[in-house]
C-alpha cells in the first residue's frame, strides 16, 4: 500500500437558512474543491443542507477533555449570571 | 488518576448513558473492539454494493434503475460515515482498506452470496436491509458518540432501502405465475443467509457479554433474530409467498415464532472464506483499489501543485 492517503476534512452543514453550520462528520479529499463536492454527495443526498463548510482536520484545535473540569470551572460558581438568581417582588408580573 | 480509577470512571459514564467521545480516556480493549466492529461494518456497506451494483444496468425500467442507483449510492455513504467514525479511534483509512484486502478484516457473510435474478434485488432490500435495520436501530444508542451518530444517519436512510425491496417483491408477486415464482425462489435463497446475519447463537457468542457491558451491543444475536422473524412472517404472507421453513409456527407461550435451527456448517464455511462469492467479492474490491491508484495519486499531485501556485501568488 503506497502512502497517498488524501487529507481528512471536517464537514459542517447549514441545514436551513437562519441556522448555524453544524458538524456532521468527516471525509477524505485531495483538495478543498473536492472536499466540498464529496461533502455534498456524502452528507446532503436528501437536501440536508443549503451551505457547506469544510476545514482540514489538522487545523482544528480542540480543548483537552482531561482538563475539562478546570477549563470550565470558573463558570460554575457564578449563578448570578442567570436571571433566576434574582428575587422579584410578587407585584412584578413580567421582567 | 490511576488506571483503575480511569476504568471505573469510564464504566460509570457508560452506565449512566453518557457518550464516550474520541479524545476521552477509554480502555485499549474498548478502542480495539470498536475499531474491529466499526470497520467491519464499514466494509460490509462497501462490499454490499457489489451484488446490487451488478443489477444497475439490467434493472427492468428507468424508474427501478434510478431507485437502485440511489440505494447503492446510500450504501457507499454508509461505508464512508462508518470509516470516518472508525478513524476517530486512531486507525487510518488506508490501514482499514489494507486489512480488508489482506483478509484480516471481515465483512458481513451475506454479501458472499450471488444475486442471480432481478427478484434478488427485491429480496435483498426486503430481507438483508431489513435484518441490518434490526441491528442498526439498536446501535443508534451505542456508547461511542461518533459511532452512534453515524448509525442515526444510516437508520434514517435504511427504511427506504427495505421498502424499495419490498416494492419489487410486491410487483413480482402481483405479476405472472412465473414472476411470482421468481420472488419465491429469491426468498428461498435469501431467507437462511439473512437469519445468519445476526451471528452465532447466544451460547456461542463469547464476546457478547463484554460488548453489552460497554453498550456497543444492545440486544443478543438470538433476540434480534427472533424480532426479525416475527416481523417478517406477516410480510411474506401478504406477498403470498412461503418462508422456506416447515417448522415455522407461532408459539403462543413466547409470543413469537418457532423456527428451525440454522445450518451453522454453512455459516462457518462462508465466514471461513468458502462461500459462493468470497473470492469474487474481494477481487472486485482489490481491483477497484489498484485500478484507482493513478487517480488518487494524480488528484493529490494536482492539489499539491495548486497549493504551491497559491502560495507563490501570495508571496508575489
Ligand atoms: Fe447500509
Ligand atoms: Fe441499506
Amino acid at each position: 500500500m503506497n502512502n497517498t492517503e488524501w487529507p481528512l476534512w471536517e464537514v459542517f452543514i447549514r441545514s436551513r437558512q437562519g441556522l448555524n453550520h453544524k458538524h456532521v462528520g468527516s471525509l477524505h479529499a485531495a483538495d478543498q474543491d473536492m472536499a466540498i463536492e464529496n461533502a455534498r454527495d456524502v452528507y446532503t443526498r436528501r437536501q440536508e443542507g443549503v451551505s457547506i463548510w469544510v476545514v482540514e482536520s489538522k487545523h482544528i484545535v480542540a480543548s483537552d477533555p482531561a482538563q475539562g473540569d478546570s477549563l470550565f470551572e470558573p463558570a460554575a460558581n457564578k449563578i448570578y449570571r442567570h436571571p433566576t438568581f434574582y428575587q422579584l417582588p410578587d407585584a412584578i408580573k413580567h421582567m | 488518576m490511576k488506571e483503575l480509577d480511569f476504568e471505573t470512571d469510564f464504566q460509570n459514564k457508560i452506565d449512566s448513558e453518557i457518550k464516550i467521545e474520541p479524545k476521552d480516556w477509554m480502555p485499549e480493549s474498548y478502542r480495539k473492539t470498536l475499531i474491529r466492529q466499526i470497520s467491519q461494518h464499514a466494509h460490509s456497506e462497501i462490499v454490499g454494493m457489489l451484488p446490487e451494483g451488478n443489477w444497475i444496468t439490467r434493472a427492468p425500467s428507468l424508474k427501478r434503475k434510478a431507485i437502485l442507483l440511489a440505494k447503492v449510492q446510500d450504501e457507499a455513504g454508509h461505508g464512508l460515515y462508518l470509516y470516518s467514525a472508525a478513524e476517530t479511534l486512531g486507525i487510518s483509512r488506508d490501514q482499514m482498506v489494507s486489512d480488508l484486502h489482506s483478509g484480516k478484516a471481515k465483512y458481513s457473510s451475506i454479501f458472499n452470496y450471488p444475486a442471480t435474478s432481478w427478484a434478488d434485488m427485491g429480496a435483498v432490500g426486503w430481507l438483508v436491509d431489513g435484518a441490518a435495520i434490526m441491528n442498526q436501530v439498536a446501535l443508534c444508542r451505542a456508547s461511542y458518540g461518533p459511532y452512534a451518530r453515524a448509525m442515526v444517519r444510516i437508520c434514517k436512510e435504511e427504511s427506504f432501502h427495505q421498502r424499495q425491496g419490498y416494492d419489487i417483491m410486491m410487483k413480482l408477486c402481483a405479476g405472472t405465475a412465473e414472476q411470482k415464482q421468481m420472488a419465491q425462489d429469491a426468498l428461498n435463497r435469501w431467507w437462511w443467509p439473512s437469519l445468519m446475519m445476526f451471528g452465532p447463537n447466544d451460547e456461542n457468542s463469547p464476546n457478547s457479554a463484554q460488548s453489552m457491558k460497554w453498550r456497543i451491543k444492545r440486544f443478543s444475536n438470538d433476540d434480534l433474530r427472533q424480532k426479525f422473524v416475527d416481523a417478517t412472517v406477516e410480510q411474506a404472507e401478504i406477498l403470498g409467498i412461503k418462508i422456506p421453513d416447515d417448522n415455522l409456527k407461532w408459539n403462543e407461550t413466547k409470543k413469537g415464532y418457532d423456527f428451525s435451527e440454522i445450518d451453522w456448517t454453512e455459516f462457518n464455511q462462508v465466514v471461513a472464506g468458502n462461500g459462493p462469492c468470497n473470492k469474487q467479492r474481494l477481487k472486485a474490491r482489490v481491483d477497484a483499489w489498484d485500478k484507482g491508484a493513478w487517480v488518487r495519486e494524480a488528484a493529490l499531485a494536482y492539489a499539491e501543485k495548486k497549493a504551491v501556485a497559491i502560495k507563490e501568488k501570495a508571496v508575489a
